[in-house]
């Protein structure tokens, strides 16, 4: 293997010996999942080594945290995963909440952690849907986005949006959810499982999507944890470390679930995962539903100004891409003062060049889509 | 080949389910002149978010909004701006607001559709419509004035049998007898 540089090889003209050469990949193309460039350096039909350009979607969110009020606050961590918005609504309110010393009543608790499942189960199907796209299958997109297009239907009924939601208060929620959101989640919770169980039926176990996937940019467990991979990439590994039974928190440990762990590291284990991890998410919601009690969810708070006592704070979650964490230092004015997050993405990401070593150039897109990246959230 | 097999029996019973139930409509709809079925507008839920606008009294007949600044200041992207005048109608002694919107703007390019306003409002004078099919080809051409919120504003009380939500309040608290709590008012008010 040569030496990578910043200019082209020397020698390109020459036909005496192989060369590498430089394969721009985006940042607009539709398999990076968002605006992201990789220059792919290629011998023949061999990745040999890989340099990612990010940046592309960088809005400055942490920087703009800085200007806004707490509360303003919610609707720029809805849009840095822009895939599972509640679950980012829910670990930057538990900062504030920590930090505060705040109780937040049960009921609003369960609400929250039913609402954040559903958003993992809505972004894992895009992820199923988008790599059956990536190794060639069109048809399981169709049934997973029918799937997740249920289930935010439900979250319009709930919030009265889609996807940015902002429905998450410090210290409890916007409104109580309408009077028949038991039933509503129950009846998505059927169709959604049919949804899943029939791309899964169709594609997890194909022959040619086994082909594709299967041994293709394998990890091992110690290079996962070298790599600060977290959540279903990690797990993929074999490593059986998730936030949510690590160190439980909101009303996680009142629920009965397992934690899938892959057994080989490839991508089709983390496709796989995935899938498991819907199943497992349904159990959950079933069980926040049947325990869940009554009670106000309006915050305590009132609709005074938050401002938090200063101190420094640092909460983490089990995001659907993995760990998230959010590091908030407030000088007890109304404005934080400096708020860093740790995303899961991106984390994921610094592991991209490892597992494209000498890959295919074929098997780019997949590792790429195994990773799952939201931009968003890699460039905050 | 077993699982691939299966994979087409898989898609064959969708295929069965999806010609009895489509799942998608079209978009946007323009109706077919062949059959006569007129257009209909996409359905939203009773708590969808649209595009802000400003509510009108029709009791006293002038726009609930005072022209506070409350939505202005607290909007995460300012996309709002206002001014206040006095209200003739106070001085006539129809109204007891001492003042009243004079000019409203907001840019709904700039919105974020986020509620906020709505949730920080002490007169009822904001909500977030049903609105949301309003492209334009210009830059600006999402700059909405008074006039023009309003239209959306009464269109959305008209379509939902809007109430103001602090008479909501009042009127189930008339029912329970117990004193008005003015105390959270006060306070948001003092912060």
């Amino acid at each position: 293997m040569t030496q990578m540089s910043e200019n082209p090889p020397a020698g390109l003209v020459t036909d005496a010996e192989p060369v590498e050469m430089l394969l721009n990949m985006g940042p607009q193309h539709p398999s990076t999942h968002g605006v992201f460039r990789m220059v792919l350096w290629v011998d023949g039909e061999k990745i040999v080594d890989v340099v990612p350009h990010i940046g592309y979607l960088h809005r400055g969110s942490e920087k703009l945290c800085e200007g806004e009020q707490y509360h303003q606050i919610i609707t720029l961590f809805d849009r840095m995963d822009y895939i599972a918005n509640f679950n980012n609504e829910q670990v930057y309110c538990r900062a504030v909440e920590k930090l505060m010393g705040l109780d937040v009543s049960d009921r609003s608790e369960y609400v929250r952690v039913i609402l954040c499942e559903l958003n993992r189960i809505a972004s894992h199907m895009l992820f199923i849907a988008t790599m059956g796209l990536d190794a060639g299958a069109m048809t399981p997109s169709m049934f997973c986005f029918r799937g997740r297009e249920r289930i935010q239907g439900l979250f319009e009924s709930v919030s009265g949006a889609r996807m940015m939601h902002n429905y998450f208060r410090i210290g409890g929620l916007k409104e109580d959810v309408p009077d028949d959101f038991v039933q509503q989640v129950r009846e998505v919770l059927e169709l959604v499982k049919q949804d899943t169980e029939e791309s899964d039926k169709l594609l997890s176990f194909n022959e040619i999507f086994l082909a594709r996937l299967k041994n293709v940019a394998v990890m091992s467990a110690e290079d996962a944890i070298d790599y600060g991979l977290t959540g279903p990439c990690l797990r993929a590994s074999g490593v059986d470390y998730d936030v949510r039974k690590a160190a439980p928190y909101s009303v996680y440990d009142r629920f009965d679930f397992d934690v899938p762990i892959g057994l080989d590291g490839d991508c089709w284990d983390r496709y796989y995962l995935r899938v498991q991890e819907v199943y497992q998410s349904i159990r959950i919601i079933e069980q926040a539903l049947d325990q869940l009690p009554e009670g106000e969810v309006v915050s305590s708070l009132g609709r005074r100004l938050i401002r938090p006592p200063a101190g420094e704070v640092y909460v983490r979650a089990e995001n659907p891409r993995g760990e998230i964490g959010v590091y908030l230092i407030s000088d007890g004015t109304d404005k934080p003062h400096r708020i860093k997050v740790r995303p899961p993405s991106f984390c994921n990401l610094s592991a991209l060049r490892h597992m494209m070593k000498d890959a295919w150039i074929a098997d780019s897109v997949v590792i790429l889509g195994a990773l799952d990246i939201v931009l968003g959230e890699v460039d905050r | 080949m077993f699982n691939s097999l299966k994979g087409l029996v898989v898609t064959l019973v969708s295929t069965m389910n999806g010609l009895r139930a489509p799942v998608t409509r079209q978009y946007p709809d323009t109706g077919n002149r062949l059959t006569g079925r007129v257009s209909e507008p996409t359905p939203v839920k009773d708590r969808f978010m649209g595009f802000p606008a400003l509510t009108w009294d029709d009791e006293i007949g002038e726009p609930f909004c005072t022209s506070c600044m409350v939505c202005i200041r607290q909007c995460p992207t300012q996309c709002m701006s206002s001014v206040m005048k006095d209200n003739p109608l106070h001085e006539e002694e129809k109204s007891s607001r001492r003042k009243i919107v004079d000019t409203f703007e907001i840019n709904l390019n700039r919105c974020i559709l986020c509620g906020i306003c709505v949730e920080v409002c002490n007169f009822d004078a904001i909500v977030m419509s049903h609105e949301h099919e309003m492209s334009t080809f210009t830059r600006n051409g999402d700059r909405v004035d008074l006039p023009a919120l309003l239209e959306i504003g009464h269109k959305f009380q008209k379509d939902t049998d809007w109430v103001p939500p602090t008479k909501r309040v009042k009127t189930q608290k008339d029912e329970d007898s117990g004193p008005p709590d003015t105390a959270a008012a006060v306070e948001a008010e003092s912060d």
